[in-house]
């Protein structure tokens, strides 16, 4: 017992939190807003993949970490077009070009990445961004620490979320997005045009992967590996369901799943005996355990993974 | 311009998509080869020597087609009725490791002929076991299966990562992580001398054969397409929806099980955690390349192999990374859906 609250009592603790949660904040920020408009977008583990490699190449190349950032966004930005075209305009599975999108823009990045980096002994290193210390708060005792000397992009993410609650609920862009997710037709009668927002929220979304991505070169870690991106997307897409589809709730969601992975990754280190896969499993266990508590109580948005074409049924 | 449903799917149209399809995935990944600078037909051609220029090249050629085509069938059974399996990576390490934990020591007494059939047996049921999860949370709690399964792929990788670095770790490895090697006459036949071909091909060509006969002449069959088709159809129509949607699974996972175990008694008699280099994953393309017909996933895993093996000769020779074969085979996916809209659609003015 006393294990665990040293472990929760550490303020190292709470700062990890909120380093592993700022991912999968961007990317379920993403994929909430995709869903929002009725696209599932399975590219996501792709995209954070591809953003992940392009933003680390960028400053890799000179670029300072804000270009490498905005690159990598941009670059979900493509694929997030790519996804839409297959899906919106010649209304193709959901499922099937998601997966094509993720297994394309995961094995261009390694190419890419192997093309213009050469194998080395030990792989080639950037200067990542650097926590930032809010003048006041961060010499709190305990708080301070924890929350308040985060990297830039922890901040954006957590005022991303906001913005996107707020758009969402609260302006009549976020009201056709999410009319564009329950009926296209009803939507379509209010002048909505929803191959349009759909697009746009997809393209969008895929952009946020993509910085989701980012962040895992950018300030997380300051190289770039295969296979670094290890779930992250998939996590994210079952954080939606959890976070029935609310951006604010996502929030909340992947901080509670960030405190999980953080605390068993200070467990693995203090308890002897028990194999480190069992840890690792846990992040991947926890999400399936999320949705299956809240799968059936979240209120899906009722055109998900429907098609839709103009005058069509 | 619009889109119009055409009422019938011609023939050529059928066969002519996955071929375009490989088509434009190569010329699209020919961009990418120029822009690394090297000849693209001289890559292609490496490629294709790299693949079956030798007697010994061709026969690692099929080798590596053997676990596509039964993780090919996986999906395209699977898909058929609209069960999103992703799951055949997990299902493909279970599968595995199943065999090599009770035909290194449990089941080693026996002889090869009852031996290997068993193993056999035990992979395919361990990869069944491994779909009903997902399965089962989909009945129970209407959880989408695509990220559960998908999930379950890495637990699944880590639990084979927790074995071979304990209970089932070689002491005789020089400390790597991996199995215990199954006995001798556990391993299957070669197919052809002095090489790693087994006869591990015969078995998955001949199961592609016997799925297609499933799901063109049984009730089975039938039902699983209705299910795919329209769920409340066939639910109105008499259909056992859940009883369906089990036995497909079973069928899906069990093929995505014995392709691990198949890989283990065929190739390397043991299990490490790069025994698939992505099969599971592979395996989707190649269903969707096969427009989900069984006797097309053979042809498609042979495209699929033939990327994969004829790359690594191509980039040693010319300095393009291996992973242009990744990049290709998942630009035909998408280059594949897009035939197949075509086939659905055409474009009136």
């Amino acid at each position: 017992m006393n294990v665990i609250v040293d472990i929760i009592s550490s303020a190292g603790l709470w700062a990890a939190i909120l380093r592993i949660a700022t991912p999968l904040i961007f990317g379920t920020l993403g994929a909430l807003l995709c869903e929002r408009a009725g696209v599932l977008n399975l590219g996501i583990e792709g995209i954070m993949t591809f953003g992940a490699m392009i933003g680390w190449l960028a400053v890799y190349h000179g670029a300072d970490l804000w270009t490498g950032l905005f690159v990598a966004a941009l670059a979900g930005m493509v694929f997030g077009f790519l996804h839409a075209a297959m899906t919106v305009t010649l209304g193709l599975s959901q499922h099937v070009s998601g997966l094509g999108v993720t297994l394309f823009a995961s094995s261009f990045s390694y190419y890419v990445f192997r093309l213009i980096v050469p194998v080395a002994g030990t792989p080639p290193t950037i200067v990542p961004f650097q926590p930032i210390s809010i003048p006041g708060l961060s010499t709190v005792p305990f708080v301070g620490p924890a929350f308040f000397t985060q990297t830039a992009p922890t901040y954006l993410a957590i005022l991303i979320a906001l913005l996107l609650a707020y758009v969402v609920f609260r302006t009549p862009l976020g009201l056709a997005i999410r009319m564009t997710g329950e009926n296209p037709h009803a939507a379509e009668a209010q002048g909505v045009d929803p191959i349009r927002i759909r697009y746009g929220a997809v393209i969008v979304g895929s952009a946020l992967m993509g910085m989701g991505g980012a962040f895992l070169t950018l300030s997380a870690f300051n190289s770039f590996f295969p296979t670094m991106v290890q779930g992250r997307g998939w996590i994210c897409i079952a954080l939606v369901v959890f976070a029935s589809w609310r951006p604010g709730r996502a929030l909340f969601g992947a901080l509670l799943f960030a405190f999980f992975d953080a605390f068993q990754l200070r467990l693995q280190t203090v308890v002897q005996g028990i194999p480190y896969q069992i840890f690792l499993m846990t992040p991947y266990v926890l999400s399936i355990l999320a949705l299956a508590v809240m799968a059936r109580r979240a209120r899906v948005p009722q055109a998900l993974m429907q098609s839709y074409r103009s005058g069509e049924r | 311009m619009r889109l119009e449903r055409r009422e019938h799917r011609p023939v050529y149209l059928l066969v002519g998509s996955p071929i375009a399809a490989v088509v434009s995935a190569l010329l699209l990944a020919g961009i990418l080869i120029a822009i690394a600078g090297a000849p693209v037909l001289e890559a292609y051609r490496r490629i294709l020597i790299g693949a079956f220029g030798s007697r010994l090249s061709a026969t690692e050629t099929l080798t590596r087609a053997t676990p596509l085509i039964l993780t090919g069938l996986a999906a395209a059974t699977a898909f058929r009725a609209r069960l999103w399996n992703i799951g055949a990576e997990g299902q493909f390490y279970v599968g595995a490791i199943a065999v090599a934990a009770c035909g290194s020591n449990m089941l080693a007494g026996l002889p090869g002929p009852i031996l290997i059939p068993a193993l056999l047996l035990i992979g395919a049921v361990a990869g069944m076991v491994l779909i009903l999860i997902p399965l089962w949370l989909r009945l129970r709690f209407s959880v989408d299966e695509v990220v559960t399964s998908l999930l379950i792929n890495f637990i699944a990788l880590l639990f084979v990562s927790m074995l071979i670095n304990g209970v089932l770790k070689d002491p005789m490895a020089f400390g790597w992580p991996q199995s215990q090697s199954v006995v001798d006459h556990a391993m299957l036949p070669k197919l052809v001398a002095r090489s790693r071909l087994h006869i591990g091909l015969l078995i998955a060509i001949v199961l592609a054969v016997i799925v297609h006969f499933l799901q063109t002449r049984t009730v089975f069959g039938m039902q699983s397409r209705a299910a795919g088709l329209s769920p409340q159809g066939a639910a109105f129509a008499g259909v056992p929806l859940t009883r369906t949607l089990v036995k497909v699974a079973c069928l899906s996972g069990g093929l995505a099980g014995l392709a691990g175990a198949i890989e283990v008694l065929g190739v390397k008699g043991y299990v490490t955690t790069d025994l698939s280099p992505g099969f599971g994953y592979s395996g989707i393309v190649v269903a969707m390349l096969a427009n989900l017909n069984p006797l097309g996933v053979v042809l498609a895993a042979l495209f699929t192999a033939t990327m994969f093996v004829g790359a690594d000769g191509m980039s040693r020779s010319l300095a393009i990374p291996t992973y242009i074969a990744d990049v290709t085979v998942a630009l035909s996916l998408l280059t594949m859906l897009v035939a197949l809209f075509f086939t659905q659609y055409r474009i009136r003015r």
